[in-house]
């Protein structure tokens, strides 16, 4: 009983942070999901540097050029650099993909802990999410996007909806583990508040695989809003994203494929890469998960 | 089992009552008034005013739901904002390469993804293990525009072996509805097949260690047999259950494919009826495609019975 409640005042994760190092030895990949992540993040921070010139200027006597010196990726019907807004389409990616992650996480861990602490609220919820995710993310996201005037607010909001009920789940789960364990019950007996056992103990439990979750959650919003932007219910069009922007070179895309596949390319290396690191926090934190996968 | 069919059947009408309530909650819970915004930039008061009464957006909000709610329950999904068509038609017009499309999907996906994970887990820390983990992350990575857009150019453009788009009913004839819609099935399968081989590969690492594999093995069956016979026949049931889970995913994936492939199905039905702000349309194909999820997984649960006949409920 007593370690036990010696257990319960200090369990603190083990810390991976002499190990990383070497786990990326080990894992190539992750180093290069890693490596590749950090220049699309930082090259969408240095996107006014690194464009040649302002993404919506219009110069209709050079629509649609070939790949040139001066238009690295040609330009668009309207004369627009290709390059340039391709550039500045990471800025949308990145933004939405981050968001999301974020406002899901936390909607998601403040519904799980409720649902997962009172029973009767419990029942309740999880019909609410059951029904939610039998509703395809991307359908969920159109109907809220097509009553809305287009914005990026709108889009991260629609986004986040379909994605909350995955961190619900988890985070419940996790709850409903935890709470039974031994040194729950004798951090109760102590007389630790409810609020104090969620933020020492259910939280540290938690966080390993819910920030695994959000990775995938990141990867799975970028994705779904250069979806939504390609069917033209997603960012609106004066602001450059890599599925507006594929959406506008479709007409061309026969003679000018490149058109459509360099934002392609774009998009799925950046997918892949938070994929990939994904991937690697997910065999770091959460060895349990990544047998099972 | 008839108890159970029942008790599952029952358990599936509050998942359809929440489906429903939402996609309702939608149309008044988004910001702004809706009708003004179905209306468009350039419609007058009036205008507004003749949607809104339409629509019935002018009555109480409990009125609203449980006339909408009446008329959904005698198969009424209402009539499209833009060209006063029935719902149900429209939807049933466009139903044939949707079905084709996703029929065609799933048996690309099992077929070449059950074996690739069974290869992957029976030869685990191979280069075919690694390859097929590797195509694994890939195509949950690489999105079904940007794939199918590859396959076009490659395939269609650069080799000229297939039609760039398009869909041939299959009425019409077998080869020219398959040279149609194999490039659209290969690119919905894609991320489909990475998430069934990563479970299959998964469950089969589980079985592959058990007592009974090493006692199949060791009275000389063969390994093809172990595999497919002991170790798959038990690894079955989380592979289906994924199966039925991804009918989200390539329900999302059919929308976008379709846009790109011009297949004239309900995904373009969608797009059209997004860009034309065509609410009840929208809605009635949610409420379709969320039924569709819901079936297939009651389907998949009353298979666990089948594949596993330790499973009791």
């Amino acid at each position: 009983m007593a370690t036990a409640i010696a257990a319960a005042k200090t369990s603190v994760p083990p810390r991976a942070r002499g190990r990383v190092g070497a786990f990326l030895r080990r894992h190539p990949t992750v180093a290069i999901g890693g490596a590749l992540l950090i220049a699309i993040v930082l090259a969408s921070i240095a996107a006014p540097w690194l464009a040649t010139v302002d993404p919506i200027s219009i110069d209709p006597s050079h629509r649609l050029r070939n790949p040139s010196a001066d238009n690295w990726f040609g330009t668009d019907r309207f004369g627009r650099d290709l390059y340039s807004r391709v550039v500045y389409g990471g800025r949308v990616s990145l933004v939405v993909g981050l968001s999301v992650a974020g406002l899901a996480t936390l909607i998601g861990l403040t519904i799980g802990l409720i649902s997962g602490y009172l029973r009767a609220v419990d029942r309740v919820v999880m019909r609410v999410m059951d029904g939610m995710m039998a509703i395809p993310a991307i359908m969920l996201a159109i109907a809220l996007i097509a009553l809305s005037k287009a914005s990026i607010l709108i889009v991260i909001v629609a986004v986040t909806l379909p994605e909350v009920p995955r961190v619900v789940r988890l985070v419940r789960s996790v709850v409903l583990t935890i709470r039974e364990q031994p040194y729950i019950e004798a951090a109760t007996a102590i007389g630790t508040s409810v609020p104090r056992i969620i933020v020492r103990h259910l939280l540290p439990n938690a966080l390993p695989p819910l920030i695994v979750q959000a990775t995938y959650i990141c990867a799975s919003a970028v994705l779904i809003e250069a979806a939504l932007s390609f069917l033209g219910a997603g960012t609106p069009p004066e602001i450059p994203s890599w599925g507006n922007i594929m959406a506008e070179a479709r007409p061309y895309f026969q003679l000018k494929p490149w058109m459509v596949l360099l934002p392609g390319a774009f998009l799925a290396v950046t997918v892949l890469a938070i994929n990939l690191v994904g991937d690697g926090l997910r065999d770091m934190l959460d060895p349990q998960l990544a047998r099972r996968m | 089992m008839h108890v159970f069919l029942i008790r599952r059947l029952l358990a599936a009408v509050p998942v359809i009552i929440v489906v429903t309530v939402f996609v309702f909650a939608l149309l008044h819970l988004a910001p702004g008034d809706p009708a003004a915004i179905i209306a468009g930039d350039l419609a007058t008061a009036e205008d507004v005013a003749k949607i809104r009464a339409r629509l019935g957006l002018d009555q109480p909000l409990l009125i609203q739901f449980f006339t909408w709610v009446g008329q959904l329950l005698r198969g009424d999904l209402g009539n499209s904002i833009f060209s006063a068509h029935p719902v149900s038609e429209l939807i049933g017009q466009r139903l044939e390469p949707t079905l084709a499309l996703t029929a065609m999907t799933l048996f690309i996906s099992v077929v070449l993804a059950v074996p690739l994970g069974v290869i992957a887990a029976w030869r685990v820390g191979s280069w075919v293990d690694r390859a097929v983990m590797g195509f694994a992350v890939f195509g949950f990575s690489v999105p079904g525009f940007v794939i199918g857009y590859v396959l076009i150019w490659l395939f269609a453009i650069e080799l000229d072996w297939l039609p760039v788009q398009g869909y041939t009913p299959l009425a019409k004839g077998f080869w020219p509805w398959l040279s149609n819609i194999v490039l659209p099935s290969v690119t919905l399968a894609l991320a489909y097949m990475a998430l069934i081989a990563r479970i299959t590969r998964a469950a089969m690492l589980e079985t592959l260690n058990q007592d009974y594999i090493r006692t199949a093995h060791a009275k000389g069956l063969a390994t093809r047999d172990v595999l497919m016979g002991h170790a798959l026949r038990n690894a079955a049931v989380p592979i289906v259950t994924v199966i039925g889970i991804g009918v989200a995913l390539l329900i999302g994936g059919v929308v976008v494919t379709e846009s790109v492939f011009a297949i004239p199905g309900l995904g373009r039905l969608t797009v059209d009826a997004i860009l034309r702000r065509d609410y009840p349309v929208i809605q009635g194909i949610i409420l379709v495609f969320s039924g569709a999820y819901v079936v297939v997984n009651l389907v998949v649960d009353m298979l666990y019975t089948v594949l596993d006949p330790r499973i009791r409920y």
